[in-house]
């Protein structure tokens, strides 16, 4: 299972692999913001947890719809569909991977873009944990729509529509904590504890659902 | 160990392919499937391999391992694409499918640097899969039944893009698990020059009559 990892991780990183695509697509969204907002530094700062999370949410959706697309092309699912090690760990292990090449590094742009939103420390902090904490989650949500359009050849667009709608909770509660943290009567803990617990479910939800739809999709 | 299929039948969406295929293998036997194109040769393989649902039918391994859920789990199949990934080096996938398969009881895989040499493509496992010809690409596949130990192969026209030379290579490997006590199952147009073969003739389309085995 390390093996998966690793590969995969290295899969991501070479040629075509589509790790640093993500945290292209999450600059270019976040860096032309100001441009179209306007030099009012107030309204940056202020807005500026939100647009963090919308361009990390969208960014990493892109690129998920590859996740076990490219597995099939070449018949590799095939041989992890046919192993004794039960798939689900297989698809967790895929996910961890995933997350680690193209969720992280989206976690550690996101202070050299709070800078750009003129965002204060703890703004930058507090967005970073929370990305920290929710993009996982997206992951694994995701992992199940990409199950789900395995087979098609344009899943990709298929697939955010699929994972939206179940990544909005994600985006609720992220947000709500950042803010939390920078204003001064709404607690912190409580938004971050659900975002902590909505990931942690779908840490279980997602691996066996993309699971099944991967077994049932062979053909 | 004996394999046993009863009376398979599996269905691609609407149509039946094929339609109460029995046979029994013994270990040290291989079973050749034939046929025309469309015949079910690689539908049978994937039901075999645990891919597809058989519509009706089962498919067992007397004493094999107890904990063992479906046949697959003890198989390698090596279908018409390759499964190594273009961008690593051979080594890394065939180093990264020995890690991820494992052995299955009973025997041990070989060596990266033995296995490719087995394949006849000693000195180029450094090299990026995607740099590979056809023909090596399909050398270094078979070198992934090597690394990990099954006592079950599943085959679904091995012999594509491979020269003469190869075919006699890819014969000997194939006789030399048979001799170990493994057991093949392999979809091909040309003769792949094995001793002790079934061979097994699928026939028609949508449930005429599914096919015929006889011993070769």
């Amino acid at each position: 299972m390390i093996a998966l990892f690793f590969r995969d991780l290295k899969l991501s990183i070479r040629a075509g692999g589509g790790a640093m695509i993500g945290v292209l697509f999450f600059m270019t969204v976040v860096a032309v913001i100001p441009f179209g907002v306007g030099p009012d530094l107030n309204l940056l700062a202020r807005i500026g947890p939100a647009i963090l999370w919308i361009g990390a949410l969208l960014a990493s959706l892109l690129g998920l719809d590859r996740l076990f697309q490219a597995e099939r092309e070449d018949g590799s699912l095939d041989l992890m569909l046919m192993q004794e090690t039960p798939l689900l760990v297989t698809v967790f292990v895929k996910c961890a991977a995933h997350w680690a090449a193209t969720g992280l590094p989206l976690v550690i742009a996101a202070p050299l873009l709070g800078l750009f939103m003129n965002m204060d420390e703890l703004a930058i902090g507090a967005t970073m944990l929370t990305l920290l904490v929710g993009t996982p989650a997206i992951t694994f949500i995701g992992a199940v729509g990409a199950a789900v359009a395995v087979s098609l050849p344009r899943g990709g667009l298929l697939v955010s529509i699929l994972v939206l709608p179940l990544a909005i909770p994600v985006l609720i509660f992220g947000v709500s904590a950042v803010y939390a943290a920078i204003e001064d009567p709404a607690p912190f803990l409580p938004p971050l504890m659900i975002l902590m617990a909505i990931t942690l479910f779908f840490a279980v939800i997602g691996p066996v659902a993309a699971a099944a739809a991967l077994r049932h999709a062979s053909d | 160990m004996r394999l046993l299929a009863e009376g398979l039948s599996a269905r691609r969406g609407e149509d039946l392919i094929f339609n109460d295929i029995s046979f029994a293998l013994s270990a040290g036997e291989a079973l050749v499937v034939t046929g025309p194109n469309g015949s079910g040769k690689s539908t049978l393989l994937r039901v075999l391999a645990g891919l597809l649902m058989a519509e009706s039918g089962s498919l067992k391994l007397e004493s094999g391992p107890p904990e063992m859920r479906h046949p697959s789990e003890i198989s390698h199949y090596l279908g018409h694409r390759n499964a190594m990934k273009r961008e690593l080096t051979v080594a890394e996938n065939l180093s990264f499918w020995k890690d991820f398969m494992g052995d299955s009881q009973g025997g041990s895989g070989k060596g990266l640097v033995e296995a490719v040499e087995a394949v006849g493509l000693p000195g180029i496992a450094h090299l990026p899969f995607g740099y590979l010809s056809a023909g090596q690409q399909r050398r270094m596949a078979m070198a992934k039944l090597l690394v990990a130990y099954r006592p079950i192969w599943i085959l679904d026209e091995p012999t594509a893009a491979l020269d003469a030379g190869a075919d006699k290579l890819f014969a000997g490997l194939v006789n030399a698990h048979l001799d170990r006590g493994g057991i093949v199952v392999a979809a091909t147009h040309q003769p792949l020059g094995l001793e002790r073969i079934k061979e097994l003739r699928m026939t028609g389309f949508s449930g005429v009559g599914g096919g015929m085995w006889h011993d070769a």
